[in-house]
Order: C-alpha cells, then sequence, then structure tokens
C-alpha cells in the first residue's frame, strides 16, 4: 500500500469542454467506450497502491456520485479510506470556492485527518497509464517539496489554462509559465496537472496562503516560489491525450482505434469502471463493423466504421454510421448516415437523418436530444 | 426479537456435470461459461434476487475452488449482505460424523443449521444446470395461494423426451397425484424442473425423517417428493411456459449459446427487464478490424476481431486474427484463433491456443458432432481436430 492520500480535482477544465460538461463534471466526460473521464485518474491511483482518494467536487456532480457509488467498482468501499466525496465546504461565506487554493482550504480536515506522508493531486483532464508510485520514488529521492508531471508537446493552442515547466539538469523546475504562448509551433514540457507534495507541507503552504490573502495555486504560490521551494519535474513519457476542447476529445478518441495506443493504456494494468451488466453486444447478419470499438450491451444491424460505440447502444438496419462517437444507450434508427458524429448519451436519430461533420468540427447532438 | 427470512434458497451446485467431459475436467457444472460473459449459476442467483430473494445457500462438493472465487462475496449479485447473501456452503466436519454430501436431499439435510438460522417459512431448492429466466416470487405467490406443502415448477416437454425427466401427473388444479421418476411409460409431458418450494416446516421434518430411512437413497426425486405424496401432504405443480434448458450436455451446451442469437432470438440475455448480474471482466470495448467480418453473433468486451466470425458466441479476450474463421462455435475466454486457422462447430474452453492454419471441427452438416477444446491447451500449426473429438491437451496433429 502506498504511503500516500489521492486527491482528485474533478471539476477543474470543465469549461475546456462546455459540449459535455454542460451537464456533469470533466470526471464524468465519458470516454473509450465504456469508461468517464476519472476512471484513468482512479485506476493509475488504485494500480498504484493508494486506496483513499478524495474526489473534489463544485457543480453538477450527480452524474459523478451516480458513477463512482460507494466506490467498490475500483476496489475503492473501504473501511478505513476509500473513496471520499469532498463537496464545496465554506465556513466564511456561502459561495462555493472560486480557485484551487479555496478548494484545498475547503479539504483540510480531510487532508488533516490523514496520516499518510504524502498527497498525489490530479485533474480529470488527461488520458494515460501513469506509474503513481514511480513518480513518488522520485519525489522521495530528490527530496522535493513538490514534483510536477510534465510531458513533451506542442504547446497547446486550445486549452485556456496549462503551464510549462523549465527544469534543469536535476529535474529541477527553474521558472513556470502560465498560458504562454507562441506563433510557430514549438516543443514545450507542459504539466500534465498531477503533482506530488508532502502532506503537512501542503497544509502548511495552503494555511500560509490563506492568512496572506493570496488566491492562486499557480501564480502565488507555484511561480513566485520557484527559487525557494525544492520543485522536481517527473518526466512522463507514455501516450498521453489532454483533452484541451470538443476536437482534441473527438481525436484523441479516434487515437484508441490504434492498437498501439489500446494496449498501452488497457494492456498491462486494469482500467476499473462501473459495471453496468450488459449483455454481450450482438452483430446482426447484416452488421459491417470495420475498425471500431464496441462497447457491451451494442445492437448493431447496419455499418460502422471506424467509431466509438459506447454501451448499450443500438444502430438499425441500413444505417452508415462513419468516424463518429455515439454515446451510451443512443439509438440510430435505420437509413441513417452520420460522418464524424459525436451523440452525447440518450440521443435519438431518427430514421432516414443524414448528418455530418467533419474531423476538424465534428458535429455534437446534446444528451437526450432527438433528431 | 429474531430477525427472520420469508424465503431462503438453497442452489445445489455440487454436480460434477460428467457429461460435459473436458469442460468440467477442474471445474464444477455451474462455473462453466455461457453466453459470453456469464457462468452457469448466473442465471439463477439472478432470478433469485430479481424474485427479491437474497438469502442463497450455494451447495458445492465437486471442484469448488473456480466456482467459490467466481461468487466471492456475491457483491456482482447484490448478495453481499450483512443478513443473509450468499454463501457457500461445501461439506463439513461434524463432532459425530463427516460426509461428502450423498444426493440432493442429503446435501440440503446436512445444511440445515444454514438454514435454520434465518427461521424461513420457505425454502426454494434450486439446481445449477439451467439456463431460463423465472420470478421465482409468482411461484411463491402460488405456492401460498394454494396453501400447498410443496409446489414443483413444471414445463410442458415433448412427449417423447418425457422419459427422461421427473414426469408430475397433475389433477385439473394442478395438485399432483402421482410422481414418476423417468418413466418408461409416461402418462403426461409435464416435466419437473427440478426447482421446488417447501413450506419450510415440511421440509425439515421429511428430511430429517429421510435421513433416518436406511433404505433412502436422499434424493429428491426419487425419495423425497414420493414420500411426501404418499404421506398425503399437499403437492402442487407450477407451470412455467418460457425458456428452460438443462446445459448437462456438449449438444445442449452449444444448442443453448446458439439460442442467444438471431434478431428475436429464443432466448434474450439482453432484456434489461430482467438484468442477467455476472462477474464482469475488466477489459475495454471490444475492437473489430478492417478486415473484420462479424455476423449473427455475440462479442464480448476485450475481443480483437480481425477475421471472419459467423453464428458463434466469444467470451471476453478472444482473439481471432487476420484470415481465421470461426463459425457456429462458442469460443470461452482468452481463446486465440490464430491466423489462417479455422474453428467449426466446436466448444473452445478458456485460453486454449489455435496457431496458425490449425482446422478444429467439422461442419455441422457432417454429423461428426462438436468438437469440444479444454482450457490452456495448444492446438499445433496446421493441425487437425475432427468433428466431434474432444481434447484436454495440447495436440499438435498426426
Amino acid at each position: 500500500m502506498a504511503n500516500a492520500v489521492g486527491v482528485i480535482f474533478s471539476n477543474v477544465h470543465d469549461e475546456n469542454i462546455p459540449e459535455l460538461s454542460r451537464h456533469r463534471t470533466m470526471a464524468s466526460i465519458p470516454y473509450g467506450g465504456r469508461y468517464r473521464l476519472i476512471d484513468f485518474t482512479l485506476s493509475n491511483f488504485v494500480n498504484s497502491g493508494i486506496t483513499t482518494v478524495g474526489i473534489v467536487t463544485k457543480f453538477n456532480y450527480q452524474s459523478l456520485m451516480d458513477h463512482l457509488g460507494s466506490g467498490k467498482d475500483w476496489d475503492l468501499a473501504r473501511k478505513d479510506g476509500g473513496i471520499i466525496l469532498l463537496p464545496p465546504y465554506s465556513d466564511e461565506t456561502d459561495a462555493p470556492y472560486t480557485n484551487r487554493l479555496e478548494a484545498l482550504k475547503g479539504i483540510t480536515g480531510f487532508l488533516n485527518h490523514r496520516n499518510e506522508e504524502y498527497v498525489v493531486i490530479s485533474d480529470c483532464d488527461g488520458i494515460a497509464r501513469v506509474d503513481i508510485a514511480d513518480i513518488m520514488r522520485y519525489h522521495e529521492e530528490k527530496g522535493a517539496d513538490i514534483t510536477m508531471v510534465y510531458h513533451e508537446e506542442d504547446l497547446p493552442t486550445d486549452s485556456n489554462y496549462f503551464m510549462t515547466l523549465t527544469p534543469d539538469e536535476e529535474g529541477r523546475i527553474k521558472g513556470i509559465k502560465i498560458n504562454p504562448r507562441s506563433k510557430s509551433k514549438q516543443k514545450s514540457k507542459v504539466y500534465v496537472n498531477i503533482m506530488v507534495l508532502n502532506r503537512e507541507f501542503l497544509i502548511n503552504i495552503i494555511q500560509d496562503a490563506v492568512t496572506r490573502g493570496l488566491t492562486s495555486f499557480g501564480k502565488d504560490i507555484l511561480t513566485k516560489n520557484v527559487d525557494t521551494l525544492k520543485i522536481y519535474g517527473y518526466p512522463f513519457g507514455g501516450y498521453y491525450a489532454g483533452i484541451e476542447s470538443l476536437q482534441t476529445y473527438y481525436a484523441h478518441s479516434m487515437e484508441l482505434l490504434d492498437k498501439k495506443v489500446r494496449d498501452e493504456l488497457f494492456g498491462a494494468r486494469d482500467i476499473y469502471t462501473k459495471v453496468r451488466d450488459s449483455a454481450p453486444s450482438k452483430y446482426s447478419d447484416d452488421a459491417i463493423v470495420k475498425n471500431s470499438l464496441i462497447s457491451d450491451g451494442c445492437v448493431i444491424e447496419g455499418t460502422v466504421e471506424n467509431c466509438i460505440l459506447f454501451r448499450g447502444v443500438k444502430i438499425g438496419k441500413g444505417s452508415v454510421v462513419k468516424n463518429s462517437i455515439i454515446m451510451q444507450d443512443s439509438v440510430v434508427g435505420s437509413g441513417v448516415q452520420l460522418d464524424s458524429v459525436i451523440t452525447d448519451k440518450n440521443v435519438v436519430i431518427r430514421d432516414r437523418r443524414h448528418l455530418a461533420g467533419c474531423a476538424e468540427l465534428p458535429y455534437f447532438i446534446a444528451k437526450g436530444r432527438m433528431v | 426479537m429474531q430477525r427472520k427470512k420469508e424465503c431462503v434458497a438453497m442452489l445445489l451446485a455440487g454436480g460434477q456435470g460428467s457429461r460435459l467431459y473436458a469442460l468440467t475436467n477442474n471445474i464444477a457444472k455451474p462455473a462453466v461459461a455461457f453466453g459470453g460473459k456469464y457462468r452457469i449459476i448466473d442465471f439463477p442467483l439472478s432470478n433469485c434476487i430479481n424474485s427479491g430473494i437474497d438469502t442463497v445457500g450455494v451447495l458445492t462438493q465437486y471442484e469448488p475452488l473456480e466456482l467459490n472465487e467466481y461468487i466471492g462475496n456475491g457483491q456482482p449479485w447484490d448478495l453481499d449482505r450483512s443478513f443473509g447473501g450468499v454463501h457457500i456452503l461445501s461439506p463439513y466436519q461434524a463432532k459425530k460424523k463427516s460426509s461428502w454430501f450423498e444426493g440432493t436431499a442429503n446435501a440440503i439435510y446436512q445444511n440445515l443449521a444454514f438454514m435454520q438460522k434465518y427461521n424461513p417459512e420457505y425454502v426454494l431448492i434450486l439446481s445449477g444446470d439451467h439456463i431460463y429466466k423465472m420470478d421465482y416470487s409468482a411461484m411463491l405467490k402460488a405456492h401460498k395461494a394454494t396453501g400447498a406443502d410443496c409446489t414443483i415448477a413444471a414445463i410442458e416437454v415433448p412427449l417423447k423426451e418425457a422419459s427422461r425427466f421427473g414426469i408430475l401427473n397433475t389433477n385439473e388444479d394442478g395438485s399432483i397425484y402421482q410422481f414418476e421418476e423417468k418413466p418408461k411409460q409416461p402418462k403426461s409431458n409435464l416435466a419437473s424442473m427440478g426447482i421446488y418450494i417447501f413450506t419450510a416446516s415440511k421440509l425439515f421434518k421429511y428430511l430429517i425423517d429421510d435421513e433416518a430411512n436406511p433404505n433412502s437413497s436422499k434424493d429428491f426425486g426419487k425419495d423425497v417428493l414420493p414420500a411426501m405424496l404418499n404421506a398425503g401432504e399437499k403437492m402442487f405443480s407450477y407451470r412455467f411456459s418460457g425458456y428452460w434448458k438443462d446445459v448437462g450436455t456438449i449438444s445442449s451446451l452449444w444448442e443453448s449459446n446458439m439460442d442467444l442469437l438471431g434478431d428475436e432470438p429464443a432466448f434474450d440475455v439482453g432484456d434489461s427487464d430482467w438484468k442477467i448480474h455476472s462477474r464482469n471482466p475488466l477489459a475495454p470495448p471490444e475492437y473489430l478490424g478492417e478486415k473484420a467480418v462479424v455476423n449473427n453473433s455475440l462479442i464480448s468486451l476485450g475481443c480483437e476481431i480481425d477475421g471472419t466470425v459467423k453464428h458463434s458466441v466469444l467470451s471476453s479476450n478472444v482473439v481471432v486474427e487476420e484470415g481465421a474463421e470461426v463459425i457456429d462455435s462458442v469460443l470461452m475466454a482468452g481463446c486465440v484463433v490464430k491466423k489462417g486457422a479455422k474453428v467449426v462447430y466446436s466448444i473452445v474452453d478458456e485460453n486454449t491456443v489455435i496457431e496458425e492454419g490449425a482446422v478444429v471441427g467439422e461442419e455441422k452438416e457432417k454429423n461428426a458432432g462438436i468438437a469440444v477444446l479444454g482450457r490452456n491447451i495448444t492446438i499445433g500449426a496446421g493441425a487437425k481436430v475432427a468433428g466431434g473429438q474432444i481434447l484436454d491437451k495440447d495436440y499438435k496433429g498426426e
């Protein structure tokens, strides 16, 4: 068992993808046919032996609570620890927190009551197989106050809040920039919103920041104290899919059709998710399915190419669905043609409708809509 | 106040299932995989929880390891309860004597204490050999309405097959006047499904009497039910008309899997009003590649299909490589069918590998029978396994 408690921010980055976070948290955005974004983060924790995970929520967390239940599907229904939902808490005002520092202040009670040495803080905007145990080893070896995980990529253009790190040869961070822009494509070390801190150190800096009236964890604590705090960067070299917008959501989802990506994400360890007890998917005599991921409970009577179908999707006779992501329990009638479409859950596409978007701008249909 | 359960279910899961040959070499019959993601025992367990029965004793004896592990704490069926829930009941050593379960009645008798702990009004006896969806609460209601001491679920079978079953001869009101175990000249085609509801006090009395009878074979069908009838107890049939299939043989197991296929399947596991719960595999969605051809089949999570699959049922994490063909077959979890290999009219147990170019089984029309491969074996490249052949060891070909 790891000597760390996990903290997941479920709402941060909601604004990246308003289409899908309108009725839910970033954490509960469906991904990869049968998962929610938080499943990847939680599975990374569980697979690294972290069995106490506080989940910081703010708005629209019904779907998240429904997904998590008691936590048993992640083996996190525990007497000691397990999943602990941390809704907004404030003893001073009625408004929920407005920044990460306030949110952290709201969970100091939770942090105080634990006795693990470390805290691993993660957001839910990235899909990756991250070995948290290895990051903790690195953190200990370096004797760091804070270890921030980064990966190399072109500067994000869609994201409205990100940080780049400048480590020295030892890995010590010498500079942190918030939202740097560049006209040309430029490889940068982009922070992937996973950090390790010593628990008591974290509690101290939160209290200190609150007494000094600071508001931004990034601006006021990280960037300003780069010289005084021992902040280290941990390079993550594996597959990383950051969700910055509906376009990147679509593009990264489609990468799952690549066996190499699937093998890395799902191959060696388990990704846990809520169990729904759907039947195996059923393919009719007329079904034609190519290069697609199909989840349990689907019934396919038409043609499906380059698609991701979530659980319980029905594709009617004579329909042709290409390059699309069809979420849970959506029903595509017969004679329908879809190309580059994302439907949210429970969408109904009536017979003979033709809808098309393109890779740069997939056509999005909101939850529960009938077209 | 003593807590109690109105009805406790006792599920007989000790059978060896010897007619399933290689499929039950190391596991009990109820643990045999079925329908892609299920095991046979999922059906009675799901029926219990869907019928509001949350206390189930599972009596195991033959090769219980895998079954015990599968049932675990019962959580997949919502049967993890602080009072009640699912319990594995194995033969045990007692102060005066210890013995294996001898016969179905003796198995239940040895677990009297388990049932009595819940102080039930009724006891439901089930077997772990059948694929069906049944609302036991409707049967219990009928049991109460008739005021019966024992109610036996019954289904009409073709008269020519009736001599394979326990046959109920009934009056117009459904009351039973005669019970014939596998009669040579059946008087009716109403077969016992091996599902009984007893008024608990009567059951306990007759089990104790039966145990004391040195001439008894300690079997419900042969001993306990006839004894109750002879003593004039009220026994009623409860007619069931849905899908019900004994999957105790290779051919019936194959047929029952195939009954899940088609636009209007004989048996629908996708029915959301009567969900079949199971221990779900942890696997990503199945992937069908550019060359995949999949028709009239059930495919489970984690499969990777680049070849052809027709009229087949595939469990989780099965791999069918490019150019490979799987036709009229049942493939259990983790099987690999390599390039150019062919599997026809076969049942292949877990994690078995069929190497490149090998051919397993023969077309159904050739009447050679179903080929069966046991678990964890390898069929060598280019090897040929004849129709109807049963293998439980690696095979390299002639």
